[in-house]
């Protein structure tokens, strides 16, 4: 008997099949490949956005451009109203005129979306939306989530 | 003999469940990843003034002052308020067709403006904004009624590329964000 277990076991070899890994793993890559965002940008200020019932979808993600106001999560000015565009923060908010036009310049359709914690003041805003038009963008959305309770305004 | 040809037929690698373990994979993938699409309030902000130009005349009975102050309070053409009634008031003044005095000639007249003091929350100018948006959305959608669709989302979606947007051209958002005063700044 138990030879016979033996002589089984010698004859066929217990191999993984391989034939279907490439065609596995080309469809995990292909697929990483298209719904990874490229450049992650690391937020450094706090953003939780206010709720809104108004809101509209933006279709073209690629014309997109982010501004974040808000406050500061690290750092020595922890807490403070920072602005930052892409991965870094503006120190002044006259720079904000020379990035945005230069974005203008590569895309003339851009949309800036302002991404502005509900807990800020509309100073800092309305510093960014003149600067915006001294850039000449003008088409530009206040980011805003779906209000849930709609009627409770 | 018998031995060698047996060994043969188990070197062959079952490949009808790959499409299986492949289908099995999209559909996890389908299902747990989360596109993320943004939302929010579309704006238009108005082009740069030239330092000798002069904001353009607008009469003063068409404007809609909408004034928030740094407690979030609501002033309505001068009137305390609260933001829950600013909707109504749009509509009120939007579609006032030049009965009441206080409100505008035309619809397409009418022009809403909102100012903001710099200590203003933000949560409150979003709020505000969004009011004013809905009094449009809801005057879009009773036009398109009107003309015989279901909503204003349908009735743009039905429209021809040259076809105009007769409920836009009968009631533009007109919302204006007031220049600040240059004296607050600093």
């Amino acid at each position: 008997m138990s030879s016979h277990f033996k002589k089984k076991s010698a004859k066929s070899k217990q191999d993984i099949p391989t034939a279907s890994l490439p065609d596995i793993i080309f469809m995990l890559l292909i697929f990483f490949m298209v719904t990874t965002v490229l450049r992650e940008t690391e937020v450094q200020v706090r953003t939780t956005l206010p709720r809104a019932e108004a809101i509209q979808k933006i279709e073209q993600k690629r014309l997109v451009s982010y501004v974040y106001i808000g406050p500061l999560k690290t750092g020595q000015n922890r807490g403070a109203t920072a602005i930052q565009i892409d991965d870094a923060l503006i120190d002044d908010v006259n720079n904000v005129r020379t990035i945005m036009y230069r974005k203008l310049v590569e895309q003339p359709k851009l949309i800036v979306s302002l991404r502005v914690d509900q807990t800020s003041e509309m100073g800092m805003v309305m510093d960014v939306q003149q600067e915006l038009r001294e850039a000449g963008t003008l088409r530009i959305n206040y980011s805003s989530r779906q209000d849930r309770s709609a009627a409770s305004s | 003999m018998p031995l060698r040809k047996k060994e043969r037929e188990t070197t062959e690698i079952p490949t009808s469940s790959m499409a299986d373990i492949a289908f099995l994979l999209l559909i996890f993938f389908l299902v747990t990843t989360t596109i993320d699409i943004d939302t929010g309030i579309n704006m238009t902000l108005p082009p740069k003034l030239e330092d000798d130009q002069e904001p353009p005349p607008v009469k003063e009975r068409n404007i809609l002052k909408i004034l928030v102050n740094a407690q979030g309070q609501v002033l309505l053409e001068d009137e305390p308020s609260a933001v829950n009634l600013i909707r109504e008031e749009v509509i009120k003044h939007v579609q006032n067709n030049g009965q009441d005095p206080r409100y505008a000639e035309a619809s397409n007249k009418a022009i809403v403006s909102i100012k903001t003091d710099r200590q203003t929350p933000y949560d409150v100018y979003v709020q505000t904004l969004d009011e004013v948006w809905m009094a449009y959305f809801t005057m879009w959608d009773n036009e398109a009624r009107v003309l015989g669709s279901p909503n204003y989302e349908a009735y743009k979606d039905g429209l021809g590329p040259d076809e105009e947007n007769m409920v836009r051209e009968k009631i533009p958002a007109a919302i204006s964000l007031a220049e600040p005063d240059a004296g607050s700044e600093g």
